[in-house]
């Protein structure tokens, strides 16, 4: 359902993107992992046109992603996004966050919308929280009202960009678990992480990817535990024993 | 202290009639320069090189004019290009105008002042430009411009006082006119000062109480 053929991104002289080819089928759950700066988060944000890319093709269900067109609307609705640093809006409630596209985006009936925000937030744990702000919560809870944010929009994927590394080391599972909950009901997820254990128990293929180009792909349990290349072996060590 | 008590119950009805002009004339060019600002501002963030180009352009000639010559061409020169303006409508639309690159100023570092993040978070639950502006980034810059925002009012309350240079009878024209007749030029520049300074008053307490909301948050 997402493919990107041969995608080429840079700023300014620094190319982020060297040829980027893969293929997301859907109900697949993708995670993405590398050193930072190696491009992981760029991909995921071209893929829903928060940026531009210079070369090659990415397609969403078909329909290819051109940030300028108004088509790029349409392919946000039907892939949603969750952030490293939640991006609430702080202005607005835990329900307000998830109704607010609903509402004012697919202009669905308020009662509906509402009714059905706040399942959502019953689904990811956070029923009891649905009138405080942003600020009234943890960054768990918050990441969480994120994801209830993007399902709210009844996107046919999702990508999350790092939705665990801003949090402290013990809200991590209660996010991963609503994550790992999504996966097993089918929805079409890539993901971009440092958490190699969900990697691991969840993805179904694991991208590596370093200085812009996919350096190893495959299925999970085989890459993250027969690494075949040098540099993949080299980053799994450093990531799994820090020490 | 007992003349000029006397001096002001004799001229008090007419400098208030000043004072309904200098309200007028206040509200008139704020309500203007509001407009104007917002549609800078919005130009300037709007993310289109030309847009934002022309609107930086027109914020620094209008910045770069003395509100005085600005009224003395929209009242002076104006009707020569067949275009005749009333003295009131002049001073509304000189301050409207000049005062309109400060309000696109303190607006434009409001908007800029919010999150990227969650310009991209409202883009992608498939927010346009506008629903974006509309429903995140103005609510809350709204929050961090009034202050700044009162502080523009009470600069126009004292600038509408440059209207006297083209005829308009506000405030500080009719202290002018009553001072040059009865030469008591201490006791109603003492009573115009006193006037402007209660119309300001109401408003710095607006700004203090805009800026404890502020803090709140």
């Amino acid at each position: 359902m997402i493919e990107l053929r041969d995608v080429h991104k840079r700023f300014g002289s620094h190319e982020v993107l060297k040829g980027i080819s893969a293929s997301v089928e859907k109900s697949e759950v993708v995670c993405i992992i590398g050193p930072s700066g190696s491009g992981k988060s760029t991909i995921l944000r071209c893929i829903n046109g928060l940026e531009s890319y210079e070369a090659g093709d990415i397609l969403v269900e078909g329909a290819r992603v051109e940030r300028d067109a108004r088509s790029i609307v349409a392919i946000r609705e039907q892939v949603s996004m969750v952030f490293q640093r939640f991006n609430l809006f702080p202005h607005r409630t835990a329900l307000e966050n998830v109704v607010e596209g609903p509402i004012y985006v697919k202009h669905e009936p308020r009662a509906e919308a509402l009714e059905r925000g706040r399942a959502l937030l019953a689904q990811v744990g956070l029923a009891e929280k649905a009138d405080a702000h942003p600020a009234q919560l943890s960054g768990g809870q918050q990441q969480r009202v994120a994801i209830a944010r993007a399902l709210a929009m009844q996107p046919k994927a999702i990508l999350f960009d790092e939705p665990t590394s801003a949090l402290d080391p013990e809200l991590v599972g209660d996010v991963l678990s609503v994550m790992r909950k999504l996966a097993d009901d089918g929805m079409t997820m890539v993901v971009v992480t440092h958490e190699m254990g969900f990697a691991r128990d969840v993805a179904d293929r694991v991208l590596f990817i370093d200085g812009g180009v996919i350096v190893e792909q495959g299925a999970a349990k085989s890459v993250l535990n027969q690494p075949q290349h040098a540099r993949t072996q080299d980053f799994l060590r450093r990531v799994l024993h820090p020490l | 202290m007992q003349k000029f008590l006397g001096d002001a119950a004799e001229f008090l009805p007419i400098l208030l009639q000043g004072v309904g002009l200098t309200i007028l004339v206040t509200l008139g060019s704020l309500l203007l320069s509001t407009i104007l600002g917002l549609v800078w501002a919005l130009l300037r963030v709007s993310g289109l090189r030309a847009l934002s180009l022309l609107s930086a352009g027109l914020i620094n000639v209008i910045r770069g004019i003395p509100i005085i010559v600005l009224l003395f061409y929209l009242y002076f020169v104006m009707p020569d290009f067949g275009v005749t303006l009333t003295a009131l409508q002049a001073a509304i639309l000189g301050l409207g105008i000049a005062y309109s690159a400060y309000q696109a100023e303190n607006f434009r570092a409001g908007i800029e002042a919010i999150d990227k993040g969650q310009i991209e978070a409202a883009q992608t639950i498939g927010m346009g430009w506008w629903l974006t502006m509309r429903r995140v980034v103005l609510p809350q810059a709204v929050k961090i411009v009034l202050p700044p925002y009162g502080n523009i009012m009470i600069m126009l309350l004292k600038d509408s006082s440059q209207a006297s240079t083209i005829t308009v009878a506000e405030l500080a024209l009719q202290g002018k006119l009553i001072a040059s007749s009865t030469f008591k030029n201490t006791s109603v520049f003492t009573l115009v000062a006193l006037m402007y300074l209660t119309m300001s008053i109401p408003l710095i307490l607006l700004v203090r109480h805009f800026e404890n909301k502020a803090n709140q948050r």
